[in-house]
């Protein structure tokens, strides 16, 4: 038998059975509309968050005590300012050290508030990091040294306490004390569902005054270039552990963090998707199912079909082909669903998802797979089907 | 109507002359039931020759369908020496065995087993599908064939949109399509009534004198096997009697006596060398004078 007319067969059988065929195929589209989602939704979030870490600003090498990694407490700092100039000593150069003292606090403007995370900086931040300011200007070394009340708002929190008026020269209060509102940041958007733009900055000295401490969280160190962030990071963290011989101290670059994250994210999407890929097994075990059926509802037609000249193997490659069919169909449509479902997410909720080519051509050979694994055994069985039994069958 | 088809009646097809369409020798089949072995065929040895009419009769068990099978190639005997279309079956596997039943024998069912939801034209055509030929020749041979045997204005019908005679008539279409040696047909009346069944027996008759396709009967109804030139009777998995005759039985109630009385000594004899009636035309005419006395029974019933 050709094999077009084994394709005509294959698909008139699925005709002849629509809804059945139909239902079979849901299955299928499930599994498939899901592993393409899931995978989309994983990437998408992976390429979302290896954009804002290489958006931080390129050569930074993040200083930090304790440990970083998984499972190990997190360390009381013990650093200050006079740390933070030895590392500027280190580096040679104090615009490339930024620092940050962060901590959640209610912020208030006449009658509206707002809880934010309030960071204390130095003058250096947006440098390092890369920052831009929508309006006005951000903190001077002179705010720093002498320790003013002047703010910089992120973009949400400036619509929250100034949803109808320039936000630039009002004042707002942070646990009583009266700051200044000097700029607002350009807004920076989401990441893993936390608001980036949710911060007010201060001058780490007003900062350290509010919160009655002299110490820092940690340092941040824009190297000079690629080359030399490895070693400018032994030679911070040899410094900081001669001035502090109890504490363990870290410098992670922003390759390390991708790195990490990206294993994160990676193992996230494998997860999602093995999850999607059981829905898509449970269909195909609904096709292995659906086929027997068919081969037991058509043993007169196979016996008829062995009997006019059909080789065992005839028989048996209509039915793959019948299985193929109905798990590519459904492939096809689970494609489109999940495609259309990831533009549609990506586009109406912060959730972001990007459709990769590999992942479509995933699951489309999954599910044409899942139809040969699955409709390999009902075939054989068809194809070995004696055609005397067959042909007395009910 | 059958003066135009000579031209598409082929002489039986490939087989050398002199060498039989079907050569039985002391076939046996067994079957294993829950460990218990069952002889449907317990030694059978029969020649069916090129363009002959036989009927093979015996009551429901008495191994005739499961001969029936053997000889059309379904199934494989468990003794014995079985040459179908000059090819031992016992050297074939199941791919072979499934080619010699597509090039060398047409089944006729009693339930018809046409294809649902598929035209007649589709169903007549299936067995070309299985030899590799292409979409357009298989319908023009298919068409060609139901005209043959009346229904090619039937062509695009679906078996439920057709009676049961015409049915009947689609399968014998797609059992003749092949061109093959021999034509098993098994009760094919048996779901018909008996002007339609009457109407079919006449085509299978006229086919087989037309195209000289030897023609297998089997039926449990004497006057059905009367009609045939060679009566083979089964009973018990053994055949009881091999007889030909020159003219079709006149009277069917004579037709078991006669067979049962008949020397049985020498099955193949009575078939190797019997009236083989490749010249059909002259039996085709006996037939239809053999059919008359029989309206009486059918008009009973």
């Amino acid at each position: 038998m050709r094999i077009t007319e084994a394709w005509r067969v294959a698909l008139d059988a699925l005709r002849a059975n629509r809804l059945r065929s139909a239902l079979t195929m849901l299955g299928v589209i499930i599994g498939v509309a899901s592993v393409v989602l899931l995978v989309a939704i994983g990437t998408g979030t992976k390429q979302k968050v290896e954009q804002q870490v290489e958006g931080l600003g390129s050569n930074l090498l993040l200083v930090v005590p304790g440990r970083i990694e998984v499972g190990t407490a997190p360390v009381v700092s013990p650093l200050d300012l006079k740390d933070v100039d030895a590392v500027s000593r280190v580096v040679g150069d104090p615009g490339r050290v930024a620092i940050t003292i962060a901590s959640g606090a209610t912020v208030r403007a006449g009658t509206r508030s707002d809880f934010t995370t309030v960071q204390g900086v130095l003058e250096t931040t947006p440098a390092v990091f890369t920052r831009s300011l929508a309006r006005g200007r951000y903190l001077t070394g002179a705010d720093v040294d002498t320790s003013r009340r002047v703010a910089v708002l992120g973009a949400s929190v400036a619509r929250a306490l100034f949803p109808d008026r320039d936000p630039l020269g009002q004042q707002l209060a942070l646990a009583g004390v009266r700051f200044r509102v000097i700029g607002v940041f350009a807004p920076l958007g989401q990441s893993l569902g936390v608001d980036r733009d949710d911060e007010v900055h201060i001058p780490v000295t007003a900062a350290q005054r509010l919160w009655g401490t002299q110490r820092i969280d940690g340092i941040a160190v824009k190297a000079p270039d690629r080359e030399q962030i490895d070693e400018l990071g032994e030679r911070i963290v040899a410094e900081l552990s001669r001035r502090h011989p109890d504490t363990e101290f870290s410098a992670v670059t922003q390759q390390q963090i991708l790195g990490v994250l990206g294993d994160i994210l990676g193992v996230l999407t494998g997860v999602l998707a093995a999850i999607a890929g059981i829905s898509l097994l449970v269909g195909g075990v609904g096709v292995s199912n659906i086929m027997l059926v068919s081969v037991r509802e058509r043993t007169r037609e196979i016996g008829l079909r062995k009997a006019v000249g059909a080789r065992p193997r005839d028989i048996g490659v209509q039915f793959l082909l019948e299985a193929v069919l109905l798990t590519s169909l459904g492939g096809l449509t689970g494609m489109a669903l999940g495609v259309g479902t990831a533009l549609l997410v990506d586009a109406v909720s912060p959730i972001p998802a990007a459709i990769t080519w590999w992942s479509l051509a995933l699951a489309f050979g999954v599910s044409a797979a899942v139809g040969i694994v699955f409709g390999v055994v009902p075939a054989q069985r068809a194809g070995r089907l004696d055609p005397v039994v067959a042909l007395r069958a009910e | 109507m059958s003066a135009a088809i000579p031209t598409q009646g082929r002489p039986v097809r490939a087989l050398p002359a002199g060498v039989p369409a079907i050569e039985a020798v002391d076939v046996s089949r067994t079957y294993e039931l829950d460990g218990v072995s069952v002889s449907a065929l317990r030694g059978v040895s029969l020649t069916i020759a090129p363009g002959e009419y036989a009927a093979v009769i015996g009551p429901s068990g008495s191994g005739k369908s499961t001969l029936m099978h053997l000889l059309g190639g379904l199934d494989r005997p468990t003794g014995g020496r079985l040459v179908i279309g000059g090819r031992d079956v016992a050297t074939l596997g199941a791919p072979e065995l499934a080619a010699l039943r597509n090039e060398t024998i047409g089944f006729v069912f009693q339930a018809f087993h046409l294809l649902p939801r598929t035209s007649a034209v589709d169903n007549v055509a299936l067995p070309l599908v299985y030899r590799g030929i292409g979409a357009r020749q298989r319908r023009e041979r298919a068409a060609a064939m139901l005209g043959r045997v009346g229904l090619g204005h039937r062509l695009d019908h679906r078996p439920n949109q057709l009676s049961g005679g015409e049915q009947q008539r689609v399968a014998i279409a797609r059992a003749l399509v092949t061109d093959p040696a021999v034509l098993l047909a098994d009760e094919p009346t048996g779901n018909l009534d008996t002007a339609t069944g009457e109407a079919v027996l006449e085509l299978l008759e006229r086919l087989n004198a037309e195209s000289g396709v030897a023609l297998v009967m089997v039926t449990h109804d004497q006057e059905v096997a009367a009609r045939a030139r060679r009566r083979i009777a089964v009973r018990d998995g053994l055949i009881r009697s091999d007889t030909a005759h020159d003219r079709p039985l006149s009277d069917g109630s004579g037709g078991p006596a006669t067979l049962d009385g008949a020397p049985s000594a020498e099955p193949r004899s009575a078939s190797g060398s019997g009236p083989g009636h490749p010249s059909g035309g002259s039996g085709g005419a006996a037939g239809a004078t053999g059919r008359l006395p029989r309206q009486a029974p059918g008009g009973v019933a």
